[in-house]
């Protein structure tokens, strides 16, 4: 009952928001929460941290937009394209990456998505470091998407359907292998899992959302550019997640909203001190804690809830 | 007067409300500046790369511009100045010009260093119908295939710089050319534009070699053009790649037996490489503070503040925002059309540029310089680097409005 | 002249010799790589940043004591060990009995940190680092004239490199250092103080990492990001040697600086990704890496 009031109210703060906030700013947080949620899926459910992920949410940016611009296709056509895409890189990254645990399929996933940044720095469709711009929102389903109101719900109502995909995957039975392989994954196997295409087929559903979220973003800025693919963005959404709180299914939405108002407040106030204040929030998440702001504040409940009794 | 270099934000809104009404209460009669402020937005590059060119010293530029504005022309509105670090990201430039221009009423947006920073608030102030004006970005597609009506390129392109560069050492006998070039289209256009100008001026060029971007070590790219005997190695990157192939040159003892041309540098790049390794190189710029005593006197009150010397970003911006304060005196408005239409009438003549004129495309026409590096030992006082070898008119330093790309030019 | 691929037989060699320059690179950072993780079992992200360090820290020696080239090359890297100590006693060692993942992050965070604050310091375009006068010039090799500093440059880093192994391997540190690797809590029960050795394998892999970034000083133009590209590259490195041999990581730098070289020459605009090309065929066909064990 509580859980379907707090929906509620989160649905109902979603559809006013606009009116308070600066609804392109909500755009990219919306953006950023897919993307987050899509790598927390891996992260937090699944125990493979990808350095990477910057490779997919920026090169479905570029599809999508090459896709729209230059080819005039509609929108709905390019972001299921581009999400496409973005899946299909995911699956041949994975098939590489899975061959190696933990650190090492973290260093994987980060050498692959440098090498996709060098291709979408010298493939001439992408415009180099003038980046791709000046693609038109056009329309999605005689909805007039250049006007920022109407984008902020059609994205929310994406949000919302990406979320709930993902809740869905986690308590799926396929999500309880995947946390079964994240808890211990020669006990997996033992138990006849194939455990290479269980983590394989995670790995494609969350590059094939994070392909959606940087085709979203594309949509709001009206451009890609070499920022989508570069291995800081892969930092930046691995931040978001921590601080949130890893294996939370709100927290990387309250990290991505976090670090994004503070990108945007920092903006003209701390100058060239920015990536140092994105790094120490790194340190301070990893060393004091780990649970992140969801999952200290649901431990903080916890304890609440047990006192009374 | 207010020039604030960071925004008190908690302030503004209320500021600006009262503003609002008291123009509501004054009603007709000053109608014609809105809220009777003018809002400048310095958007620039803090922090990264580009920050030493552009950055801080451009928003010291900026106060400087309207700092002098108000004490000269004691105009009867009021000129304020905000700035932010877009952090070379065009998603943050352009949300950051969107939420100014909607919710602080910025009227101008300056600076923009790096093109897709530039190229994106270019979009969004065409869309909310207020003025761009670019002085740190270089891509010649500002004022062609993403060329619009309200936006000006100031300073430089990289076709003046390249085409510059490459026509006058052709004719200082520098005939035949290799090019190291960096493999993306910025590099690949500087390259096909400066082919162009040295095979029309009699030179020739031998081959090139593309190099990925960016590139630490370039010794190898170095030794195929050591191996091609050409007089003059074209240098078509920018930045750290130039600045470590100059270096690199140096060591491999390939200058001064060869002659570098860099296609993009600037006066930044040369202090901090140093005299020895870059001596003889001829680089193409708008402006040097070295060059006369208007432009001895407007940099040595910059580098009081700064302690540095401006590069032509930075001058440049102080031109460009003087020469944008000027007009919205003189018609009395802030009206973009109106304001772009009066910039456009009214000649540009300050330290910066001489006689300058802005197109129709949206490029400010001014004369560029041809320098070369001096050497350690004709060096006599700190950033004493370049001698001038030539005045490039405007008219041939830039390309010619016949072979615009930009759609406004109706041919 | 005789020709390959359309490619002057002669201009081979020298490339292959810068190629090795660039290996003696990567050999020495990725071997403070393999040895930090040996022992710690953490992915030092900050690596790049401390090689950036040492480069900055010859410049400063120069710049405000006056302290040449080579008395950089022993001070730079134990002063940027020492912060290597300060940051593993402080944030390093409360990470050891969780996943390995944490230190990743936690290093991500530091480089992050150390590259923002000399931006904010020195600006982007970086400074410059002459070579020592007793370097300069060139050596003429017949098919090209390699400048002398080059040659140092590869002669100290294979040094080096060849030291740190007989010592691992050979020495009785080295075996205590290996037993710590392998079993920590026995070997902390035969009286050797395992977080003192910790600590300073940490510090001296970090070490590594400066001493490059001296040599490099000269070389490169001494700037913030130096390191921060360099890093990924050398992941990859490590990726194809595997991490279970300290010769291993030296053999597969200096290889890939050759490769890297060889790539320069045949196919220039592919000499940044060949790297990355050859560490997905080595993945397919030796999942743990050339020199690797699987675990």
């Amino acid at each position: 009952m509580m859980r379907r009031i707090l929906l509620g109210l989160a649905l109902l703060a979603g559809i006013i928001a606009p009116t308070v906030v600066y609804p392109v700013l909500l755009m990219k947080v919306l953006c950023f929460a897919i993307f987050a949620s899509a790598f927390n899926l891996l992260l937090g459910y699944t125990g493979l941290l990808s350095f990477g992920h910057a490779a997919f949410f920026g090169s479905a940016a570029y599809v999508a937009g090459y896709l729209v611009r230059d080819l005039a296709w509609p929108v709905w056509a390019a972001l299921l394209a581009s999400t496409f895409a973005a899946a299909l890189l995911g699956w041949f990254v994975g098939l590489l990456a899975i061959r190696r645990q933990g650190i090492y399929f973290a260093m994987i996933t980060l050498a692959m998505a440098q090498m996709v940044y060098f291709i979408c720095l010298q493939v001439p469709q992408t415009g180099g470091e003038d980046g791709l711009q000046g693609v038109p929102r056009g329309t999605l389903a005689g909805l007039d998407l250049s006007n920022d109101l109407t984008l902020y719900y059609v994205i929310l109502a994406l949000t919302l359907l990406a979320l709930a995909l993902i809740y869905r995957t986690i308590h799926s039975p396929f999500g309880q292998v995947l946390k079964a392989i994240r808890e211990n994954e020669p006990r997996a196997i033992s138990l006849g899992y194939d455990v290479a295409r269980y983590k394989l087929l995670a790995f494609v559903l969350s590059t094939g959302l994070a392909g959606l979220a940087g085709a979203l973003k594309m949509l709001v800025f009206k451009f890609a550019s070499l920022t989508d693919v570069h291995w800081h963005m892969s930092g930046e959404v691995v931040l978001m997640t921590i601080l949130g709180g890893i294996g939370t299914v709100l927290g990387p939405i309250v990290g991505s909203s976090v670090i994004v108002v503070l990108e945007d407040q920092l903006a003209d106030k701390v100058g060239s001190l920015v990536t140092v204040i994105m790094g120490g929030i790194f340190v301070v998440c990893v060393l004091l804690f780990r649970r992140g702001i969801v999952g200290e504040a649901a431990t903080f409940y916890q304890r609440m809830l047990g006192h009374r009794k | 007067m207010k020039t604030n270099k960071t925004p008190l934000f908690q302030i503004r809104p209320l500021a600006a409300m009262a503003a609002l009404a008291l123009g509501l209460a004054c009603g007709a009669a000053q109608a014609e500046i809105s809220d009777n402020v003018v809002r400048i937005g310095v958007l620039t590059d803090m922090s990264g790369a580009y920050s030493d060119l552009a950055g801080p010293g451009a928003v010291v530029a900026a106060n400087m511009a309207v700092e002098d504005f108000v004490a000269k022309q004691k105009p009867a509105f009021k000129v304020e100045l905000v700035s932010a670090d877009h952090q070379n990201k065009g998603d943050i430039a352009s949300n950051k010009a969107r939420e100014w221009f909607d919710r602080e009423h910025v009227d101008v947006v300056t600076e923009l260093v790096t093109s897709s920073t530039a190229l994106a608030v270019m979009k969004v102030a065409k869309e909310k119908n207020r003025i761009a004006l670019i002085t740190g970005a270089g891509s010649s597609r500002i004022t062609n295939e993403d060329c619009n009506d309200v936006s000006v390129h100031w300073a430089y392109d990289t076709y003046a710089t390249g085409n510059g560069t490459g026509k006058a050492v052709v004719k200082q006998g520098g005939k035949t050319w290799y090019f190291l070039t960096a493999d993306y289209a910025f590099g690949q256009s500087l390259e096909k534009d400066t082919t162009a100008v040295i095979e029309a001026n009699g030179g020739k060029v031998l081959g090139s070699v593309r190099h990925p971007f960016p590139s630490t070590d370039l010794s190898s790219y170095l030794l195929k053009a050591q191996a091609s005997g050409a007089q003059v190695i074209g240098l078509a990157n920018a930045g750290a790649d130039t600045i470590n192939a100059v270096k690199q040159a140096s060591e491999f003892g390939i200058t001064p037996k060869q002659t570098l041309a860099g296609l993009l540098m600037f006066i930044t790049d040369i202090n901090s490489l140093g005299l020895k390794a870059t001596q003889g190189m001829y680089l193409t710029e708008a402006f040097y503070w070295d060059m006369n005593p208007e432009t001895r006197a407007w940099s040595k009150r910059f580098f009081e503040r700064q302690k540095k010397m401006p590069t032509m970003v930075q001058a440049g911006l102080y031109s460009a925002i003087t020469h944008y304060l000027e007009a919205v005196k003189a018609i009395n408005s802030d009206d973009t059309q109106k304001v772009m239409a009066q910039m456009k009438k009214v000649p540009v003549n300050d330290f910066f540029a001489k006689n300058g004129k802005i197109r129709d495309d949206g490029l400010m026409v001014h004369d560029m310089y041809l320098m070369q590096v001096k050497k350690p030992a004709d060096s006599h006082y700190p950033w004493d680097y370049y001698n001038v070898r030539a005045t490039i008119p405007g008219a041939e330093a830039f390309e010619p409005l016949s072979q615009s790309r930009c759609p406004l030019i109706k041919k | 002249m005789t020709e390959i691929f359309g490619v002057p037989l002669l201009a081979l060699p020298s490339q292959l010799v810068l190629g090795l320059v660039n290996g003696s690179f990567y050999a020495l950072l990725s071997l403070g790589l393999a040895i930090i993780f040996g022992m710690l079992n953490i992915i030092n992200f900050a690596h790049g940043a401390f090689y950036m360090m040492g480069a900055f820290a010859s410049w400063m020696l120069l710049t405000y004591f006056g302290v040449g080239y080579f008395g950089a090359l022993l001070l730079a890297p134990l002063l940027v060990g020492t912060v290597g100590i300060v940051i593993e006693r402080l944030l390093l060692q409360r990470l050891y009995r969780l996943d390995h993942l944490y230190g990743l992050l936690l290093t991500f965070g530091l480089a992050l940190i150390i590259e923002g604050l000399f931006r904010d310091q020195f600006g982007v375009s970086g400074e410059t680092y002459e070579v020592p006068e007793i370097l300069t010039g060139a050596i003429d090799l017949g098919f090209m004239a390699l400048p002398k500093y080059r040659v140092w440059v590869i002669g100290v880093s294979t040094l080096v490199c060849l030291a740190t192994w007989l010592t691992i391997e050979k020495t009785r540190l080295g075996s205590y250092l290996r037993a710590a690797t392998e079993n920590p809590q026995l070997t902390q029960a035969f009286g050797v103080n395992v977080p003192l050795m910790i600590m300073v394998t940490y510090a001296f892999g970090v070490g590594l990492a400066a001493l490059a970034g001296v040599m490099a000083a000269p070389i490169f133009q001494v700037s913030p990001l130096m390191g921060s590209n360099l890093i990924i590259v050398v992941f990859a490195v490590v990726v194809i040697g595997g991490m279970g041999s300290i010769l291993g990581a030296i053999v597969t730098g200096l290889m890939l600086g050759l490769i890297e070289g060889l790539a320069k020459v045949f196919y220039p605009e592919g000499s940044a990704t060949v790297v990355f090309v050859i560490m997905a065929i080595v993945l397919i066909l030796r999942p743990a890496g050339l020199f690797g064990r699987e675990k």
